[in-house]
């Protein structure tokens, strides 16, 4: 059994959830009785390299190519598979990213298997592994087994293992160079752009009310406008209000919107997908509003009304006006 | 152009979920169904491509007889013909196995685009299109905002992590995955209703296609998630459940 966890770079930048994959395969490895190894990919990376030098690792393989400069499905999948097929590894861990959705599945068809993807948890039970992943939102979770001989593939979801449990140790960083081709790489990227700056900055808001399709229709917004000007506080969404055009895109909150720490926020009418509670978990305190009891959201929260949100904000403005 | 777009059916958002007997997946028979979101994008981005480079759109769906409704959906809203891959065991099929009947279904029609959803609602597996692009040999591009065609190639706009995005150049057969909310849905016409009954639906058995592989993944139980957290519920009327809250946020949270 080893476990091999390829870490995300860009522009000789880690991204950060790489070393919540690496804790989940840290983690995975002890209880299989192994020890886990790293992968980083790109083309000049011994700085990178070096940041890895004092974890607890086998081995950290820097791919590198020319043709890595700049990420591709292509380049990527092909590097990959040549170092599967030279190290063998039995698990291959991901961090979920947009880049690891982008191209893991593709390599785990390479070797006929699939991805695990969005993976919560592990349990390992006399040296079978099973893997936890959500379905429907995070609204029910599967346990899973991968079948056969391997090589097993699986990406860790965002927040499920903690980068901060990482254990300390020595690794050994070894080169693997892969014969790519330029002809075989299809895709050609443009370079990243970001649209026009944000005209509102939810970052540093005190208290945030954040609106969700609970809400029903755009006529009804000015029920969670009320309640966030009687608390003062800024108006968020969730994507599909944004989507919707019912709220300007500045207002999103998640892993593709604004990611925010106020010291209240309160969820209305919003389910708590993955997507969304990245970036927000962060909140001192979170109440959430929702007529499902079984809603994700309430994982999160501190405070939780069960209930219909059309007859809870008002009765929550009127508390709210006796004190103001 | 021409265009397959992968469209899956499944439970409305926000249905009850009950695990059923074999514990393995979820009590189907009393849900209802619905478009899964992101496709209904995907075949909106179909559709805009067809009106302005011209082409035919070709909706794929595979499942169970009860998906023919998800078919009419899009015939009515303008797709030229549909393909049902017909199978009653695809539940949490893993998605190779998925992927490989979709993609022979597709194989034999030589399109010069696929669109699929970004993601199911139910499986959320995100991988789908991105296994029939290496299954077909298609080169792919994920979570799209834009497509602009450009003869034998299309440029694409993804979306990237924390407002970034990027425009990509591959060329044609290519497999996109659609991200939600991109544009406006159609809604579908009278017309358009009458005429989807004229539009030819061709039936497609599981077996004729291989079958479903045998899983690579095996799905041991589903279940509700055990609550981590200790979240305060605050019961009682609306009033009642107001007031408890607004105390505890000044008293106990102190953040007001
Ligand atoms: C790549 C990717 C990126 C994404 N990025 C983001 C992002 O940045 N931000 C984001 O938010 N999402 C994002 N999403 C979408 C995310 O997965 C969810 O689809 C979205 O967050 C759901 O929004 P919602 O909770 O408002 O809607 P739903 O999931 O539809 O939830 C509505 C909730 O309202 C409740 N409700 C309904 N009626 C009432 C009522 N009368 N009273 C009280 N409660 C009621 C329901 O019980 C339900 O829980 C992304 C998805 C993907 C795949
Ligand atoms: N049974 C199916 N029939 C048609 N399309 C499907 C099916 N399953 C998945 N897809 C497509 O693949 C996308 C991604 O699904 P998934 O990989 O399950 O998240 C969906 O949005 C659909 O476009």
């Amino acid at each position: 059994m080893s476990v091999l966890v390829v870490m995300e770079q860009y522009g000789g930048d880690w991204n950060r959830m790489s070393f919540e994959a690496l804790s989940a395969g840290q983690q995975i490895a002890a209880d299989m009785g192994a020890r886990a190894s790293a992968a980083v990919l790109g083309n000049g990376l011994s700085k990178l390299a070096g940041e890895l030098r004092g974890a607890d690792l086998e081995i950290v393989y820097t791919v590198e190519h020319p043709l890595l400069e700049n990420y591709t499905a292509d380049g990527y999948t092909a590097a990959l598979e040549a170092v599967l097929k030279a190290k063998k590894p039995s698990l291959v861990l991901f961090p979920h990213t947009y880049q690891a959705r982008d191209f893991a599945p593709k390599l785990a068809t390479r070797f006929s298997q699939a991805l695990v993807s969005d993976v919560i948890g592990h349990r390992v039970e006399s040296g079978s592994l099973t893997l936890v992943r959500q379905y429907f939102q995070g609204k029910l979770n599967g346990d899973l087994r991968a079948l056969g001989s391997g090589p097993h593939f699986a990406s860790i979801q965002a927040g499920a293992y903690r980068s901060d449990r990482l254990a300390r140790g020595q690794a050994t960083v070894e080169a693997f160079t892969p014969e790519l081709n330029a002809a075989s790489i299809r895709n050609k990227p443009e370079p990243p752009f970001r649209e026009a700056e944000r005209a509102v900055d939810l970052t540093t808001a005190d208290i945030i009310v954040s609106v969700g399709r609970g809400i029903k229709e755009k006529d009804n917004l000015p029920l969670v406008e009320e309640l966030a000007r009687t608390l003062n506080a800024e108006l968020a969404a969730s994507r599909p209000i944004c989507d919707n055009g019912w709220l300007p895109m500045e207002r999103q909150v998640g892993s593709s919107g604004q990611t925010v720490s106020p010291k209240l926020y309160i969820a209305v009418g919003i389910s708590g997908a993955i997507q969304h509670l990245v970036g927000m978990k962060g909140a001192r305190t979170i109440v959430a509003i929702n007529k499902d009891e079984n809603a994700p959201i309430f994982e999160v929260a501190d405070y939780g009304i069960q209930g219909d949100l059309f007859e809870v904000v008002p009765a929550l403005v009127k508390e709210l006006k006796k004190i103001r | 152009m021409k265009i397959i777009v992968a469209i899956k059916q499944v439970p409305v958002r926000d249905s009850v979920l009950q695990v059923d007997a074999s514990g393995k997946w979820i009590r189907e028979s009393e849900l209802s169904f619905e478009v899964n979101e992101p496709d209904a994008y995907a075949l909106e981005e179909a559709l805009q491509l067809k009106e302005r480079y011209g082409g035919e759109v070709i909706a794929l769906c595979a499942g169970p007889a009860r998906v023919s409704q998800a078919i009419r959906e899009a015939l009515a809203k303008g797709a030229d013909r549909a393909i049902h891959v017909e199978s009653d065991d695809l539940g949490a099929a893993d998605s190779l196995g998925i992927a490989r009947l979709l993609a022979s279904a597709i194989r034999s029609e030589q399109p010069d685009l696929v669109l699929t959803g970004l993601q199911s609602d139910d499986l959320g597996y995100g991988q789908t299109g991105v296994i029939m692009a290496e299954l077909l040999g298609f080169p792919h591009s994920t979570i799209i905002m834009q497509v602009e065609a450009a003869g034998s190639s299309v440029r694409v706009k993804r979306e990237l992590e924390n407002g970034w995005f990027q425009w990509m150049e591959l060329p044609l057969p290519a497999v996109l995955t659609i991200q939600s909310g991109i544009s406006k849905l159609r809604y579908a016409t009278l017309m358009g209703i009458k005429k989807a009954r004229t539009k030819e639906v061709k039936r497609l058995s599981a077996a004729e296609l291989g079958g479903l592989a045998a899983p690579v993944l095996s799905v041991e139980k589903v279940y509700l998630p055990q609550k981590t957290k200790e979240t305060q519920m605050l019961d009682g009327t609306p009033a009642e459940a107001a007031a408890a809250l607004v105390e505890k946020l000044r008293f106990e949270a102190r953040v007001l």
